[in-house]
């Protein structure tokens, strides 16, 4: 399959052999093959409102963010930079699910998918493995987890070396960063979320664990990184994470503020722009979208 | 189905939520979150890291379990300060907000984790140190500490001057 064989330094890389290419145009396959669906989707949307303007614009930019990072110079020089390397995590890891996961693609295909359909997605997400996968305890061990087997292991060469392995590690790299993102602030339906405190101390743990291995690779680089190259890296890692992280973490806080408006006269008013649905708190200004449907039994409130 | 409502916002809960949710002491945690949690993050990331340079960001000689606990230490601060601010915001939309009671909490808050750090991050665990290639680091110990408990006197001292009057029996919970 692939053209090489042999472990191949970090930094001398043929960047230009047909697997790397074919993995690079894969991902930009699959980039506009997502796009595209997104576009059907939203032309095919059923309900009284278009699809918000602001969901597509965030899910583009979640879009954007997987394809600057696996498509182009910054995926090309990541492979002789581990700065370049860390910077495309960030935007393939961190900030594109969490752009993508605030873009409310299952609310799109729930809404867009004939209603049998949409309903067989809703089972499928029901089932034990999907909700297991989508816990933040487990998503964030699959993230922060999967990032430290990777620096501190013979993966990091292997991923040099092997345009299967780094596709393969991309791609763990980016359904966990989705994960954790959909399932700590997502704006999915989710009948089984975590409690909010659960939420917010998965985050606190997740967000140490980054800043840890930051540290630790910037006094450890990974194996065929040079010393001031892992250095910059680790910052890099370090400050993007932290910032990303309070993003995650006021965002979290949000969905407890609104999920928990007092009853009252604001209150009533926010309940007639949307109807209250209990199995999605975070989401509630933006739940007028969800079909009550297409969510299946069980979902409905009280 | 009842494990549909068992995450995010029940109804039970829900309900508890809605009464007046003791406007005191929420006033109180924030306030001494988002001191705690300012201190921590931003106070030492903007002054000492950034402006003096005083501290590093790993100066490789730190052992695992203090970088250990000061990632989480500095993860919670994080997350300390953003509620604080959301702790605030709900109790201003649920009625006036006691200022100067908040205003305490804060003192409180960050006196607090300012002795903490000078005491157990700095000298305990050895995590850093307030300032690097001096001779007479005590004098700096001495007024890190000294500074964090008169805040922390400062913060406890107006709490105990704003404490709402007595009402025996409604806090009980």
């Amino acid at each position: 399959m692939g053209d090489h064989h042999g472990a191949v330094p970090a930094g001398a890389l043929d960047v230009a052999g047909a697997g790397w290419a074919a993995v690079e145009l894969g991902a930009l396959a699959v980039v506009l093959l997502v796009w595209a669906l997104h576009g059907a989707g939203r032309r095919w949307v059923r309900g009284r409102a278009p699809w918000p303007a602001a969901r597509t614009a965030l899910f583009a930019g979640g879009l954007l963010c997987v394809a600057a990072a696996l498509v182009g110079p910054l995926a090309r020089a990541a492979h002789g930079s581990f700065t370049a390397h860390m910077g495309a995590h960030l935007l393939l890891g961190m900030l594109g699910p969490l752009l993508l996961a605030l873009g409310a693609p299952v609310t799109l295909a729930l809404r867009a998918l004939p209603v049998r359909r949409a309903r067989a997605l809703t089972r499928l997400l029901r089932t034990p493995p999907v909700r297991v996968l989508a816990h933040p305890a487990v998503a964030a061990l699959l993230a922060g987890g999967g990032a430290w087997v990777l620096y501190t292991t013979a993966l990091f060469p292997a991923m040099h070396a092997s345009p299967w392995v780094h596709a393969a590690v991309h791609a763990h790299v980016l359904a966990s960063g989705y994960l954790l993102a959909a399932s700590l602030v997502g704006v999915d339906p989710d009948p089984h979320r975590a409690p909010v405190a659960v939420r917010a101390g998965v985050l606190v743990v997740y967000v140490a664990a980054h800043a840890l291995l930051a540290k630790h690779l910037y006094a450890v680089p990974p194996p065929g990184v040079d010393a001031r190259d892992a250095e910059v890296g680790a910052q890099l890692m370090a400050h993007g994470g932290d910032v990303v992280d309070l993003a995650l973490a006021v965002l979290v806080a949000l969905g407890w503020y609104r999920a928990t408006a007092p009853r009252g006269r604001a209150a009533r008013r926010r309940r007639t722009v949307a109807g209250r649905v209990p199995t999605c708190p975070t989401a509630a200004p933006l739940r007028a979208s969800t079909p009550p449907r297409a969510a299946g039994p069980g979902a409905r409130p009280t | 189905m009842t494990t549909a409502h068992d995450a995010g916002a029940p109804p039970a809960r829900r309900s508890r939520r809605d009464g007046p949710a003791d406007p005191g002491r929420r006033t109180v945690l924030a306030g001494v979150l988002l001191g705690a949690g300012a201190a921590a993050s931003l106070v030492d990331l903007l002054v000492f890291h950034l402006a003096l340079q005083w501290h590093h960001f790993y100066d490789r000689s730190t052992p695992a379990v203090s970088i250990t606990s000061d990632a989480l230490l500095h993860a919670a601060a994080w997350t300390a300060s953003v509620w604080g601010v959301f702790l605030l915001l709900d109790v201003r939309r649920r009625g006036p907000v006691p200022w100067r009671r908040w205003t305490g909490a804060v003192l409180a808050g960050v006196g607090g984790f300012q002795l903490f750090d000078g005491v157990v991050d700095h000298k305990l665990l050895r995590l850093h140190q307030v300032r690097y290639d001096v001779t007479a680091l005590w004098v700096y110990d001495a007024a890190w500490i000294g500074s964090a408990v008169l805040v922390l006197l400062a913060g406890l001292v107006v709490l105990r001057r704003t404490r709402p009057a007595r009402t025996p029996g409604r806090r009980a919970g």
